[in-house]
């Protein structure tokens, strides 16, 4: 690849697996920071980008483990980068303090878990996607993320795009949970004209340098973001604060401070529903699926249609905040309520608290290691369609 | 100023003299100032301030030259010195 | 010099010459009568200004304890991180715009226990950051644990019968990792240590610099040492000045003999020239050197 000359976005159609893919998007994002620690199977995304970054100005560093990785992702993002780290499920873990760091600096960054097998060491080499309460609930205290979830190479590459926009609109760090299979799997990306590809600025603050205040929202709920070196003598703590960055050990900056950093995602919930949907107009069943269970679904689902019965597909690609209204709404109109994962119920969970007994619910699980067989996902339609 | 002997250039040269300044309120008492100053311009009073610690005072304010020793130890920031007003006009150079 | 600018730049008669560099509106700090990191902080930033750094290039990063406090109350671009992980987090920020000075003021538990693997790899990087390790030889923030530094037979609350496990000697743990400027200093030797600190931020790579300073509240306590004053009494008496020591004879036993100086200054490529020279050896042309960091004038 000559990238000096067609410049750092491969535009044209390739053949590239997940990772590939989502380092692709994360260098058509416009991000030229990475700290990474290997881990399988996300180290591929991590090797792609040490091997592209120098020739297109980006700069890649491996850490000496997960937790000075996302630290060193924070410290790029008030560097003022993009950036971004890619990690599995072990690593995942390790970096959950710092990920709480994250959410309550509101530091723009991009998280990668590439699913694998747990618990522990579990199955490094084969798919899971058994973090996905993690990637919520993971670190301590009360918190929001922003989590997708790609079910192909192609979403791979355009969602990491969508996961450094959402990461700069809401100032929070995204998780995008990608699974092993997803990432390993290789099929066709096309890969948009850089100028096509729609990367959000910043929201930078744009007033005078001595009245910044770092946490003073705008109506969004979402304050604007600095770079360390331009003189506005910031504060960013880790310790509940004020608008100014300054802490203050009460009950009462606790509450203004994270009621804020909760409600700036809940408030936007609505706006970060990425779904997709397909003939859930008088659906009996409907299957809600992600990642990789949402393309071994569609077999079941085309099996059930075979059958005659009415069979909707609500594929999730935003995974958190859970799309809590989509569901509500479903449940009142659908007899039953389908999730295949590849775990033991973890976003069946929240479909299920969603539905709040409107409807019937029905969890496929699978402890890890391989996809569904779609027979499994088979009989759980025919069971729901009953 | 006591010398063991004069120096030659006594006549010509002499020491720097400061100003000692003490944010009263400020201090925290720790005593660095008064055990540390090398012309013993400064000792521990008998007030207390709001603190409830007793801040130093300036018993010797003719001793003091501008070291600044006080300034570099003081932890709270209470304590300063200014090069004589005089001495900052015709003679810049002591000042740093 | 105009004189008069002289005695502005000193200071007025009513306000302390270092109080646009501190966030005056947080104080009075933490720190208790008599502890070193107020003197520490002074030391920083007579440092700071001496080596003529663009203000707005300084960055403070710390992380958690007493000591990991320094960042809030200095007026420069300041992080108050997790604990332990300053150093990453100021790698990152080094890296991300290699034009920022990152300084760090931690503590010896936040930087040596759960920071230890970070600190040996940033110094085998000879990333180009300034440390300042504030040794008070225990965890004093939380009430007086033990800590790595903590001198065989000293009180702590986790050893109530006496340390016994062997303390870090921190100048010789970064200097073998290869960190190329070490030295140690107390809180009493703050003219020293503004020199040092001074040397260390204008020192390419990475610079570590321990400063032994008293904790009256809980370590001096504890083991009877008395108050600050009397630890700072202490140091004036048994601290002994050897530069370019050999940093492996600098342990500290509990109540012995300290030796400060400068043990280790060389010059050696940091980790962004080497990774340069090593980029432009093997890629030659197509080598595109680090973008740097967005620039919000054009980031619409």
């Amino acid at each position: 690849m000559n990238e000096k000359k067609r410049g750092p976005v491969p535009t044209g159609a390739h053949y590239l697996d997940g990772d590939h893919a989502c380092a692709e998007g994360a260098i058509a994002a416009g991000c030229r920071f990475i700290a990474g620690y290997p881990i399988t199977p996300s180290t591929e995304v991590a090797e792609r980008l040490a091997e592209r970054f120098p020739r297109i100005g980006g700069t890649f560093i491996q850490m000496e483990d997960e937790l000075a990785s996302i630290a060193a992702v924070l410290g790029a993002a008030w560097g003022g980068a993009r950036a971004m780290t890619v990690t599995s499920g072990p690593g995942f873990s390790l970096m959950q303090e710092n990920i709480g760091l994250g959410v309550m600096t509101e530091t723009p960054c991009v998280v990668v878990n590439v699913q694998r097998g747990g618990p522990s060491t579990g199955l490094p080499t084969l798919t899971g996607q058994q973090d996905m309460m993690q990637a919520r609930w993971g670190s301590h205290g009360d918190y929001e993320i922003i989590a997708l979830s790609p079910s192909s190479p192609q979403e791979c590459f355009d969602l990491t795009v969508t996961c450094f926009n959402l990461s700069e609109k809401y100032r929070v760090p995204v998780m995008f949970m990608m699974d092993e299979c997803v990432g390993h799997m290789t099929e066709k990306v096309v890969i948009p004209a850089a100028d096509t590809i729609e990367v959000w600025p910043r929201r930078w603050y744009r007033g005078p340098r001595d009245k910044y205040l770092p946490y003073a929202p705008d109506k969004d709920g979402v304050p604007p973001m600095i770079r360390a070196g331009d003189d506005h003598r910031v504060h960013i703590t880790g310790l509940t604060h004020d608008e100014r960055g300054y802490p203050i050990i009460t009950a009462e900056c606790q509450h203004l401070c994270v009621s804020r950093l909760v409600d700036k995602i809940r408030n936007n919930a609505d706006d970060l529903m990425i779904v997709k949907e397909e003939q859930l107009d008088g659906a009996d069943v409907v299957v809600v699926a992600y990642g990789i269970s949402a393309r071994v679904a569609t077999k079941a689902i085309a099996d059930a249609r075979k059958k005659g019965i009415k069979v909707g597909f609500l594929r999730l690609i935003t995974v958190w905040p859970f799309p809590e209204k989509k569901i509500r709404d479903l449940a009142g109109k659908v007899g039953c309520l389908v999730m295949p994962e590849i775990n033991l119920g973890q976003m069946y969970r929240e479909m299920e608290r969603a539905a709040a007994g409107k409807c019937r619910t029905l969890l496929v699980p699978h402890c890890g290691g391989w996809v569904h067989d779609p027979n499994d996902i088979l009989k759980a339609i025919l069971e729901g369609a009953k | 100023m006591k010398y063991w002997r004069k120096p030659l250039d006594a006549e010509r040269k002499k020491a720097p003299h400061g100003n000692v300044h003490v944010i009263f309120e400020r201090c925290k008492g720790c005593g660095f100032c008064v055990a540390y100053c090398p012309r013993q311009v400064l000792e521990v009073s008998t007030e207390y301030n709001r603190k409830g610690y007793h801040p130093p005072v300036v018993t010797h304010p003719e001793n003091c030259v501008n070291c600044r020793l006080c300034e570099a130890l003081c932890p709270e920031f209470a304590i300063w010195n200014t090069l004589d007003e005089e001495e900052a006009r015709t003679e810049p150079e002591k000042a740093l | 010099m105009n004189p008069d600018q002289l005695v502005g730049k000193r200071g007025t008669p009513d306000f302390h010459p270092m109080e646009d560099f501190l966030r005056m509106d947080r104080m009075p700090h933490i720190w208790c009568s008599t502890c070193g990191l107020g003197t520490v902080l002074t030391a920083f930033i007579a440092a700071a200004q001496e080596s003529a750094i663009p203000r707005e290039d300084i960055v403070v990063v710390s992380g958690i304890g007493c000591t990991g406090r320094a960042a809030g109350y200095l007026k420069y671009d300041s992080f108050h991180t997790t604990h332990g992980r300053a150093i990453p987090y100021a790698t990152g920020l080094k890296v991300a715009n290699p034009r920022l000075k990152v300084c760090l003021i931690s503590g010896d538990g936040d930087l040596v226990s759960i920071g230890g693997n970070h600190l040996i790899h940033a110094a085998r990087r000879n990333m180009d950051l300034t440390v300042i390790c504030v040794n008070n030889f225990n965890y004093a923030m939380t009430g007086g644990q033990a800590a790595p530094t903590t001198p065989q037979t000293a009180m702590a609350t986790t050893t109530p019968y006496g340390a016994f496990e062997r303390p870090f000697n921190i100048p010789f743990l970064v200097d073998s990792c290869g960190a190329t400027y070490v030295a140690r200093w107390t809180a009493l030797h703050v003219r020293q240590l503004t020199i040092s600190i001074k040397e260390a931020m204008l020192h390419r790579g990475f610079s570590f610099i321990e400063v032994i300073s008293p904790c009256p509240t809980v370590y001096a306590r504890r083991n009877r040492l008395g108050t600050g004053l009397d630890l700072m009494k202490f140091y004036h008496d048994h601290s002994i000045t050897k530069n370019f020591a050999s940093t492996r004879e600098c342990d500290i036993k509990f109540q012995q003999d300290i030796i400060v100086g400068k043990f280790v200054q060389k010059e050696e490529p940091t980790y962004l020239d080497s990774m340069e020279a090593q980029m432009k050896k093997t890629l030659g042309a197509k080598f595109v050197p680090y973008v740097g960091p967005m620039d919000p004038a054009k980031d619409k």
